[in-house]
């Protein structure tokens, strides 16, 4: 599964979707994006009732945040819709949301691709808006499938790691692997990047050496120092938390320990920037980090929301999460989640074990990441897993540490 | 990081830790020959006191309470009671040095610093 590809160009290229703004999608999806948990049923219906590649991003966000829980809340629902991957968008709310979805469209089209909003009550209720929604989408379609791919590079790639259900094996064998094939990216000209600030902790000491500038460290810290103090604020014993139980089964004992294995993804490249959870990510940007929770259902889609078109996902003790707008890549370093679950995983990384290099498993995943964005579909893609949700900031959190961003 | 296996059943993930991880399950009395690896805890024999799994990790070295653990050449907890060598390193005799509630420490001290640091802020109480 994992053997190398000699079809696969090792300069760095991949055949992509190039839309209006230059930004280049690996796939053509219609996200049909529900403002509130009011709107996500009809989003979910009226994707599954399209053809194919139509893909709901069905959340939970009531209907009236507070301000600084709504700000994020926002800056993710538009950037799903701007992500590269995304051809064309349908915004859906029942309308009495306090997010304005026509505001999310316009910063949406700014982008140059078709979008549409769709108001339930408007349209009289919940049939009426299936049918309304379901018109949109074939327009939306009709416009997705005039999209061909054509040549693009890796350094057009912002392909976000992440981990989630780790074991010891984690980071030992699969975040090195991952961080190996984010060096090759980086060097590429391309994006990687790193989140789940929650996850520096006990680590933070080895980011901060590799921060390029002053800013970036102070920046980088103080993210960290303040993940850390929602633990006491919250009155959450990071102990019982972090590592999760199931980290614990598979041998992590102290965040620190999960911190260390996880950092590993980003490799050994320069830290370049701390971008704020769902804010656009940079192209061309090198390694950066985004400051998310440690969710990594929510840490994954601010990353896609930031622009990510490719994700790679390790995990030790098999979690089969994706998303409905990236191709998600499952890499674990646990020989037997391989043999357990080998339908669910893309790569396997236990072979660094077995002592194979880091380096040689990096290459297979960068070679890997291109494939993927050339259109090869992962297990993710292919068992429909598409998962999605988005942070929410607690009350508590935003009256004692402020709007994080 | 690629680390240092030891018998290919157990990997040590840099010269200065101060515990292994076992690379399969490992059973009680199984016995690792560190010599010649340049290992800072030494070249003696450790033999394992209890089952470890696959995973885990077990101690290279006596391990005294309140002692820092050294896993990838950094500190990854401290020790609760006293861990002999060959005994299994967990959540039942090592705990973080991090994120307890009440704590104060600054993310921008290393984990030395911040071990050293946390015992005494976490007793401020919360807030």
């Amino acid at each position: 599964m994992t053997e190398p590809d000699e079809q696969i160009d090792l300069e760095g290229t991949f055949r992509g979707y190039r839309r209006a703004d230059g930004r280049v999608g690996v796939r053509n999806v219609v996200a049909v994006v529900p403002v509130s948990v009011t709107a996500s049923a009809v989003a979910e219906r009226l994707a599954d009732d399209a053809v194919e590649w139509v893909r709901a991003t069905t959340h939970q966000m009531p209907l009236d945040p507070p301000e600084g829980a709504r700000d994020q809340i926002e800056t993710v629902l538009e950037g799903i819709g701007a992500n590269p991957n995304v051809a064309g968008a349908l915004y859906v709310s029942l309308g009495t949301e306090g997010i304005d979805a026509d505001a999310l469209a316009d910063g949406v089209a700014e982008t140059g691709k078709p979008v549409e909003t769709l108001t339930i009550r408007e349209e009289g209720g919940t049939a009426a808006a299936l049918d309304a929604g379901a018109d949109a989408v074939e327009r939306l379609t009709d416009e997705a499938r005039e999209a061909r791919r054509e040549d693009a590079d890796a350094s057009e790639l912002v392909v976000a790691m992440e981990c989630g259900g780790s074991d010891a094996t984690s980071g030992i064998a699969a975040n090195p692997a991952v961080g190996n094939a984010c060096d090759r990216l980086v060097e590429a000209g391309g994006t990687g990047v790193i989140s789940e600030t929650p996850e520096f902790i006990g680590a933070e000491h080895i980011l901060a050496d590799r921060c390029a500038t002053e800013e970036v460290r102070e920046r980088l810290l103080d993210a960290v120092d303040r993940r850390e103090r929602m633990a006491g604020l919250m009155g959450v014993d990071f102990r019982g938390a972090q590592p999760s139980p199931g980290n614990q089964k598979g041998g992590l004992t102290t965040i620190e320990e999960k911190s260390l294995g996880a950092i590993a993804k980003g490799g050994t490249t320069p830290l370049r920037g701390v971008i704020s959870y769902g804010h656009r990510l940079p192209l061309g940007g090198g390694f950066v980090v985004m400051d998310s929770p440690g969710y990594d259902v929510e840490s994954v889609s601010g990353k896609v929301a930031g622009g990510a078109q490719v994700v790679v996902f390790t995990t030790g003790r098999g979690s089969t999460t994706g998303n409905p707008i990236a191709p998600v890549i499952k890499v674990t370093g646990n020989p037997n989640t391989y043999q357990r679950m080998t339908d669910n995983m893309d790569v396997d990384a236990s072979r660094v074990l077995s002592g194979e290099s880091v380096d040689a498993v990096g290459a297979d995943l960068y070679r890997r990441i291109l494939s993927v964005a050339d259109g090869e579909l992962t297990a993710a893609e292919r068992h429909r897993m598409e998962e999605f949700a988005i942070n929410d900031i607690p009350p508590k959190e935003l009256a004692a540490l402020g709007d994080p961003t | 990081m690629k680390g240092i296996a030891i018998d290919d059943a157990a990997i040590v993930m840099a010269e200065a830790d101060t515990v292994a991880t076992a690379l399969a399950d490992l059973e009680a009395g199984r016995e690792f020959d560190l010599s010649g690896y340049g290992f800072a805890v030494g070249e003696h024999a450790v033999t394992l006191t209890e089952p470890i799994e696959f995973g885990h990790k077990f101690a290279l070295e006596p391990i005294a309470e309140g002692e820092l653990i050294r896993k990838y050449d950094e500190v990854v907890g401290e020790a609760t009671r006293d861990i002999a060598t060959g005994e299994w390193v967990h959540t039942h005799n090592v705990e973080s040095t991090r994120a307890r509630p009440g704590d104060e420490s600054d993310g921008a001290d290393n984990g030395e610093s911040a071990g050293a640091d946390a015992p005494a802020a976490a007793t401020e109480g919360d807030r």
